[in-house]
């Protein structure tokens, strides 16, 4: 097996493509830098020159609104030159392979890419394929990864819980199909946080998936009993089509975040959702728009933390 | 053409036999062994000192990619892939495009392997119509037409009735089938197996159970009709104990794997490897382990390259979409030595995995050395390693995860009906 391909031989980030294999080191990392940057959003003028004169390509071969918005906001602040490109719709239904595509974009001088991609591995195959002066950023493929997003997400608890390492942390839903799921377990378990929990129905849980270092529940009651932090996962409507669900109603009842369930966490915990949210589905309204939910920080943070992810691979 | 093979180390696993003897080939057949016959004047003398002479390779998997495919390989790259890589005698899969559904389409391909001259080859033909599970191949004139059993490929009969009145009436004539177990239900979606790997890595997985359930199925209905059943590909550590089992019930069943899952697991998959990207599936060490166990005992029959050459592009792509298959035909018999050398097996033991074990399953005379016998032959160099390089390979597929690795067997001839079809210098 080659050497962890989104490091370079100084150990220094080349690309993000995911977080399973970082080390602590650089996590911190990322989230002190990202910390530097939220007064950039603050400011009447919001924007650095970090990266002025780069480009950056966000590559979207999966449609999304939310993650491309932010990522674009992200590298306007840091003064880079951003193109949008909405893949789906474009050449590859040209019949042009992904890697044409992106040769098309390097000829270019693309800096950095920033891809979604609905199959896992995608964004590994462009950065094995680019030269060593781009960088890639995945921005969610598949079932596998959606680094940034992990990384806001504990930004955000470290911001409201501060001390990582004595932490509850209960992640609950379609963990089965969760990019963001993968990729916040990988990100607790490195930046240390001692119990973090998967709650779901045995359909939407991946195979072995206390491999990852989390503990299993069937529960919601048992799995989210004194938490810190709750993050509940978006469920899709089509997954209620095939044999993994009933029906929303039968999901909310099982495994919903009611104000009654909520009470059973610690006072004090704080409610995420990656979004877009399925009121009534996963989360109720009362939940979701309470004192208690932060869903709206963690897409704040979000850009501060691309910002930080950017200019560390551009500083590397 | 009298060739002389002399000096070399003769390994025959049907007869168990490994020793230093010349071989003496005349008129396409071994004329003797030993010694000299009558009247015997060598147009020709090959040295194989140091090297094995052994059966040519027999194959129970190889994709010629035609009809259909010819831009991903043509009969003539994968037969000369397949000299190259000592195999003499080789089975092909009926899923061609079209499929080998028609007798015509049969005797097309065995004409066309025939005029080339090098390895011989065995079609299987179709099970259904076009592969597609729902009526019968005519069987009777397929087997006519040259085909030595009858098979789905990769394509599963998802309709168990007609998979058991297809096992009926292959049984009526005695016909074997050929099958590998994989539930496509169970299967559906998935790109890996189902564990570890494909949970971190996020790949929709195809469980274990997706080939214990099918094969479960083909046990039971073989047995109800008395079909000789051939298992093709096992992958998982449970359809090996139920196929010991059925064996000691007294079943007539015989199992391959293919040779990749003889050596790799799904962890080989490292940073979404698409030539890792298998059918079946790479599955877990523990898995890896049991296939390799059951071959040394022999609940396994046989080793075959289940070579499938692809073009690149197909494979430069997301894991999950790349095409899965590897070229493999040339290193049929590199992997069986590795095997060999790690399970501390003798070479005479090992070698029969891919000589007379899969020759008995396809009731063909080959992969066996002996007086008045055909003279396919494959002589290679034991002690040599050989650097896998997309040069190195003659198939037009360069696909396989073992492009780096250094394997050992050189092969240095081959021949076929007494023909040196290949040859390489050392």
């Amino acid at each position: 097996m080659s050497r962890n391909p989104q490091l370079n031989e100084k150990g220094a980030l080349q690309h993000l493509l995911t977080i399973e294999g970082l080390p602590r080191e650089i996590l911190i990392h990322i989230l002190d830098t990202a910390a530097s940057f939220i007064n950039v959003t603050e400011r009447e003028v919001k924007k650095v020159p970090l990266l002025r004169g780069k480009s950056v390509f966000n590559l979207f071969f999966e449609a999304s609104t939310r993650t491309r918005t932010t990522f674009e906001i992200a590298a306007k602040r840091l003064s880079a030159d951003v193109i949008n490109l909405n893949i789906a719709t474009s050449s590859q239904t040209k019949g042009e392979t992904l890697l044409d595509t992106v040769d098309n974009l390097s000829a270019m001088h693309a800096d950095m890419f920033v891809v979604r991609h609905a199959t896992s591995g995608a964004p590994h195959l462009i950065a094995q394929h680019v030269g060593s002066n781009a960088h890639v950023i995945n921005a969610g493929d598949g079932r596998h990864a959606h680094p940034t997003q992990g990384l806001l997400d504990s930004y955000t608890i470290r911001h409201y819980k501060r001390d990582f390492t004595r932490l509850a942390v209960a992640i609950v839903g379609d963990v089965l199909h969760s990019r963001v799921a993968r990729s916040l377990i990988h990100a607790l378990t490195t930046l240390g946080v001692p119990d973090v929990r998967v709650v779901g129905p045995k359909t939407l849980l991946p195979t072995g998936v206390e491999q990852l270092g989390v503990r299993v529940f069937h529960d919601m009651g048992v799995g989210i009993r004194d938490c810190d932090v709750i993050v509940m996962l978006r469920v899709q409507n089509e997954r209620m089509k095939g044999a993994l669900l009933p029906s929303e109603q039968e999901f909310f009842k099982s495994f919903g975040l009611s104000p009654e369930r909520l009470a059973l966490a610690k006072p004090d915990a704080i409610v995420m959702h990656p979004g877009p949210m399925n009121r009534g589905v996963e989360i109720d309204s009362a939940v979701a728009d309470g004192s208690q939910a932060v869903i709206l920080s963690q897409v704040t943070f979000g850009i501060a933390v691309r910002m930080a992810v950017m200019s560390i691979l551009a500083g590397n | 053409m009298e060739i002389h093979i002399k000096g070399g180390r003769l390994i025959d696993p049907k007869g168990g036999t490994d020793v230093r003897e010349d071989v003496f080939v005349a008129e396409g057949a071994i004329a003797a062994i030993g010694r000299a016959p009558k009247g015997f004047h060598a147009d020709r003398t090959i040295d194989a000192k140091g090297l094995v002479v052994c059966p040519g390779l027999v194959d129970l998997s190889a994709r010629l990619r035609e009809p259909g495919f010819e831009y991903k390989a043509t009969l003539e790259s994968e037969m000369q892939a397949a000299v190259a890589g000592g195999v003499t005698s080789l089975v092909c899969p009926p899923d061609t495009d079209p499929p080998l559904d028609e007798p015509g389409l049969v005797e097309m391909l065995k004409s066309r392997a025939k005029s080339l001259n090098l390895a011989r080859v065995y079609p299987l033909g179709a099970l259904t119509a076009k592969l597609k599970g729902e009526r019968l191949a005519e069987m009777a004139e397929l087997a006519d037409a040259g085909c030595i059993a009858f098979s789905q490929a990769d394509a599963a009969i998802a309709d168990t009735q007609v998979l058991w009145r297809a096992m009926q009436y292959a049984s009526t004539f005695g016909f074997p089938v050929w099958l590998r177990p994989q539930d496509g239900f169970l299967a559906q979606d998935g790109v890996a197996h189902d564990g570890d790997v494909a949970t971190r890595m996020g790949l929709p997985g195809i469980p274990p159970f997706a080939e214990t359930v099918a094969l479960a199925t083909m046990l039971q209905l073989a047995r109800a009709t008395e079909t000789r059943l051939h298992v093709c590909r096992l992958s998982t550590a449970e359809a090996v104990a139920m196929i010991r089992r059925a064996k000691q019930e007294g079943q007539q069943v015989t199992c391959d794997v293919g040779a990749h899952h003889v050596h790799l697991c799904e962890v080989d998959i490292g940073y979404f490897d698409s030539h890792c990207h298998l059918v079946p599936p790479l599955r877990s060490q523990r898995d890896r382990d049991a296939l390799r166990s059951g071959l040394a005992d022999g609940t396994i029959d046989a080793v075959c390259s289940d070579h499938t050459p692809l073009d690149e592009d197909v494979k430069r792509m997301p894991f999950g979409e790349s095409e899965p298959g590897a070229t493999g035909v040339e290193l049929l018999l590199p992997l069986t030595l590795k095997w060999a050398m790690e399970a501390r097996l003798p070479l005479v033991r090992a070698l029969a995995a891919v000589t007379s074990r899969p020759a008995a399953i396809m009731q063909v005379d080959a992969g066996a050395i002996s007086a008045g016998a055909a003279a396919d032959l494959c002589v290679f160099d034991p002690d040599a390693h050989v650097r896998i390089t997309p040069e190195s390979l003659r198939s037009q597929g360069k696909n396989t995860p073992f492009i780096g690795y250094e394997l050992p067997g050189h092969v240095r001839y081959t021949l076929v009906a007494g023909q040196v079809v290949h040859e390489s210098v050392a």
